[in-house]
């Protein structure tokens, strides 16, 4: 695991780097002083020769041109929106547009026409380059009317502080007028202001850096904590340190308790079309990790059949494979699992086969290959609570699911028709079938419900795992020890389950590696199991002796 | 009841494996090439594409007359992921088909576990996948990487270039990533890296929830000092991989990660955006503009009829390996193990970036090591080229390899000849 790392001094290594990102920001940042609107046309001319050492001496001289064209010119450059035209090597921004590609002249904004792909060549960057251009855009965005542009790149500057850009950021904290902004410049300012020969200066910096979680003022302060000869400022950075830490330990404990939240909802996910097959009905489906497969499928169908439409095709994608992988399952009751009621082991190596021939199948059929699924865009990303915590948006949005399936099929079962028929047979056949109910049909539609829900799971696995055919068998063990573990014939047991074992198990991690993790689990069950054979939430009553 | 019950499934099961598989009859005068290649489980997502490559490169040679004045004709088994089963239809194949070389094996454990077959019954392997190298057999030829061939060029490129100051070793838990991060780590304390700015990561085959490890990462990476991940994740692991190191926020420019096991077949799977700007250590990408190269692509895309599919590392290796064992039988005259084992050393055949590759007497061969940024189109970019590297199989930085050498050639003829004590330890592998 990771120990604090004291920063020691710049190496010469990196020193190169640094140099360059100052000289930069000095070219960028002080407009006044060093801005030769006459550097931007041999800067693009540089950019037009798209090689490598041209283009970071182009985007050094476009960057310090001070030029306004200068910002779209560097974005489009970071979104590879940069071409050369082949038949007359003209720059151009190539955006997708109704026929091919719509191209825009990158100095003067204008339209230039359609191309083709092939007919451009596009300007490619390295990590190196990547850096520098985004760099440059940080510190034309300082000057940005947007405060959240703005604040990414006071943000992106507080990451490598140089004099200069103090000096900047210093000179343009009067003209901020945004809250947030200022707060992010000040905690810059104080940072730089930890190196100061006063030790008064470096005490009050210190009081203003108190709270503050920004990465990089723990490091500063644990830098000044090392080379500092007062005792007071020392003390007094000692303590800002441990305000610093605990605000971390407590932080990084919510996320721990994110992160398990959200393995927790992906394994109910799995587990919970299970605890309908098996925890209701008794029967050991070990297709239903290929079940969830098929939901999985489903969606990479679908976005394949609308290009265009990425998200919609996500959410189109739940009922769709709702209704397929509940239409396998119906098949594989009524073709299989109908005859072997009553015969757990036999069940076990039936539904076995089924799973092997559903996986050649997809083999076969689509590609022995993993399948891409895009992310939508709103499943990207993650929402930044501050600078120690941020959560993904795709596992907000599994959690999110997740409860709302689970709240879907409880109300299901315990509102509907069918919920009624489903525990009526599965708590007495006999019985049931005197009163009226067709327990053959009623089986097929339970089992058509349980595997509909894993469908309806492997939509929501295909966003953030490989869709291929070894899609089930990853999830399979996990499904069968969350239903095991909660209690079978009980969906809040699995839904406990589910979470608490995804929660240990994060717990768990960062001590004990990934490996272990698993295993502790997994002996954590077993002997659960030896002490309450039934679960955490045992069935009562006669129906649970049977 | 039951075996009524039962019939159905299974038959359907044999006939769905079965669609895998395509043993073409025998003839009499031919000779057979083995391809022992995962066609189902787990693998097949790999090792499909090599056994279409070998069946290309062996229609290929048939067009041009065969060898020694025959057709070759290609005998293809599915050892379905399953490691036992290696060894089975390696004896199947050497033992009862009678074939004269054998190309085929992905995973490390597979090839050890078809390793005693090959030396019991004398048979020959072409194993065509970068591996953890300390280890040299009599009848195997590895064709693909070995460490000092990828891992160590690439870390070199880290600091060199990139500046790096702290390193995550992360990887898949078994032999491969063990061993290679076991030098990597050897390699860096003696480059003076301290204890502190490593960390070791190991994760299940199959691993899906990153969460706590990349957290982890953006924690370690945060000192102030440039942070890179050296990734020996295997297959399929990377894409959640990759997709939280986007979803946290850290990009490319921030934290690079350069992967040893991320190629174009595993890009073409993935939406390759998260992807942009991160590593790959390889000798050879699909990118790579030289006239050899675009001929392979050509003929490839013809024989497999789409040019949609990519080529990758692992085909270049099946491409040398087969070039140099028919140059061998051409030279020895005969298809017989030990007179080609002997005759392919030192001979040299075109490799598909423009250079040359040498049979070495360790059993390894040259190689130059590129590595690429990946593009979002899922092809790399070169942005750094070595000159050809001879494989070395015992690595110089574990305390217990570094002594030993392989060489076939007599008067040594030993695969872990220990060059202080002047012995051979008297292993077969």
């Amino acid at each position: 695991m990771p120990t604090p790392c004291v920063h020691d001094a710049t190496r010469p290594g990196a020193l190169g780097q640094r140099l360059i990102a100052a000289l930069l920001l000095i070219a960028v940042l002080i407009p006044a002083a060093a801005a030769d609107p006459a550097d931007f046309e041999p800067g693009v001319e540089l950019i037009r020769e798209n090689s490598f050492k041209s283009l970071e001496q182009g985007v050094g001289l476009v960057a310090a041109s001070g030029d306004p064209r200068a910002r779209a010119l560097l974005t489009a450059l970071q979104a590879t929106e940069l071409h050369l035209r082949k038949s007359d090597g003209a720059l151009v921004i190539a955006r997708p547009g109704a026929a091919g590609l719509d191209l825009i002249d990158p100095l003067t904004g204008d339209s230039m026409g359609t191309a083709d792909k092939g007919d451009l060549k596009r300007i490619g960057l390295n990590n190196r380059l990547r850096g520098q251009v985004r760099a440059a855009i940080a510190g034309l965005n300082l000057a940005h009317p947007d405060a959240a542009v703005r604040l990414s790149g006071v943000n992106a500057m507080l990451d490598k502080l140089d004099p200069d850009g103090v000096a900047l950021l210093r000179a343009r904290l009067d003209a901020e007028g945004d809250d947030s902004v200022r707060e992010v410049m000040t905690a810059a300012i104080a940072l730089a202001d930890l190196a100061s020969p006063d030790a008064s200066r470096r005490l009050e910096a210190l009081e203003r850096l108190d709270g503050s979680t920004h990465p990089a003022v723990r490091g500063g302060v644990q830098r000044l904590i090392a080379g500092e000869p007062d005792p007071e400022v020392l003390a007094t950075a000692n303590r800002v340190l441990r305000d610093i830490d605990f605000k971390r330990d407590l932080y990084g404990l919510a996320e721990t308790l994110f992160f398990g939240l959200s393995l927790g909802s992906v394994l109910v996910l799995a587990a919970i079309g299970l605890a309908i097959t098996f925890g209701v009905m008794g029967v050991i489906n070990m297709a239903h990790g290929e079940l969830m497969m098929l939901g999985a499928y489903t969606t990479y169908i679908l976005q394949q059949l609308m290009p265009e439409q990425i998200g919609l095709a996500l959410l189109l994608a739940i009922p769709a494979a709702f209704l397929v992988a509940g239409a396998v399952g119906v098949l594989i009751e009524r073709g299989v699992i109908r005859f072997l009621y009553g015969r757990p082991l036999e069940t076990l190596l039936a539904t076995f086969g089924v799973s092997l021939i559903l996986q050649q199948l997809v083999r076969t059929l689509i590609s022995p290959q993993n399948v891409p699924v895009a992310n939508p865009d709103w499943m990207s990303g993650s929402w930044q609570v501050n600078s120690l915590l941020s959560l993904t948006m795709n596992r907000m949005y599994i959690i999110a699911f997740c409860l709302i399936v689970f709240a879907a099929l409880f109300l299901v079962l315990r509102r509907t028709n069918l919920g009624l028929q489903v525990r009526a047979v599965s708590q007495n056949r006999a019985m049931a079938r005197a009163m009226g109910v067709r327990s053959a049909r009623v089986d097929a539609l339970t089992f058509g419900l349980g595997s509909g829900i894993a469908g309806v799971a492997g939509v929501a696995l295909s966003q953030i795992t490989n869709v291929g055919p070894n899609l089930g068998q990853t999830y399979i063990i996990d499904s069968f020890m969350v239903v095991v573990f909660g209690g079978v014939g009980n969906l809040w047991g699995t839904l406990v389950a589910g979470m608490s074992l995804g929660v240990i198990n994060k717990i768990l991690e960062p001590w004990a590696g990934a490996v272990l993790a698993k295993i502790l689990v997994l002996v954590f069950i077993i002997l659960f199991i030896q002490k309450r054979p039934r679960g955490l939430f045992p069935q009562k009553g006669r129906a649970a002796e049977g | 009841m039951m075996n009524r019950n039962f019939r159905a499934p299974a038959a359907a099961l044999a006939a769905a494996l079965s669609l895998g598989l395509s043993t073409i009859a025998t003839a009499a005068d031919t000779i057979k090439v083995g391809v022992l290649h995962s066609l189902s489980g787990t693998m097949a997502i790999s090792e499909t594409t090599l056994k279409d490559t070998m069946l290309m490169l062996i229609e290929e040679q048939n067009k041009k007359g065969g060898l020694l004045g025959k057709q070759l004709e290609a005998v293809v088994v599915d050892p379905a992921s399953n490691w036992p089963l290696f060894a089975e239809k390696a004896r199947e194949l050497i033992a009862k088909e009678k074939v004269a070389a054998v190309f085929g094996c992905w995973t490390s454990v597979s090839r050890k576990s078809v390793l005693p077959v090959f030396e019991e019954l004398n048979g020959l392997l072409f194993y065509p996948v970068q591996y953890e190298g300390e280890e040299s057999s009599k009848n195997v030829f590895y064709t693909g990487a070995a460490p000092n061939q990828q891992a160590i060029p690439a870390v070199d490129y880290l600091m060199n270039d990139l500046g790096v100051e702290r390193w995550v070793l992360a990887g898949t838990d078994y032999v491969y990533p063990r061993t290679t991060n076991k030098i990597l780590e050897a390699y860096l304390k003696g480059k003076g890296v301290a204890e502190a700015d490593i960390l070791i990561n190991y994760t299940p085959f199959g691993h899906s929830d990153w969460q706590s490890i990349v957290s982890d990462i953006k924690k370690f990476g945060s000192s102030g000092k440039k942070t890179a991940v050296v990734s020996t994740i295997n297959g399929d692991a990377n894409v959640p991989f990759y997709k939280e190191l986007g979803n946290q926020g850290l990009s490319a420019e921030d934290i690079p990660v350069v992967a040893f096991s991320v190629g174009e077949e595993e890009l073409s799977g993935i939406d390759t955006k998260p992807l942009v700007g991160h590593l790959a250590a390889w000798n050879y990408f699909m990118s790579v503009d030289a006239p050899a190269n675009a001929a392979f692509i050509k003929t490839w895309h013809g024989y497999i009829k789409s040019d949609k599919r990519v080529t990758n590392d692992p085909m270049e290796a099946h491409y040398i390996g087969f070039n140099l064992w028919v140059q061998a039988v051409e030279k020895a005259g005969t298809t017989d193990t030990d007179k080609v084992a002997e005759a392919i050393i030192g001979l040299e055949t075109p490799n598909l970036t423009g250079g040359k590759a040498v049979m070495l007497s360790n059993h390894h061969i040259t190689k130059p090591v590129l590595i690429g940024e990946i593009q979002d189109d899922g092809q790399f970019s070169v942005v750094s080229e070595t000159e050809a590297v001879p494989g070395d199989a015992w690595s110089d930085f574990l305390p217990g390899s570094k002594d030993i050498i392989a060489d076939w050639t007599p008067p040594i003829s030993c695969g872990n000849y220990n060059s202080v004590t002047k012995t051979c330890s008297g292993q077969n592998f």
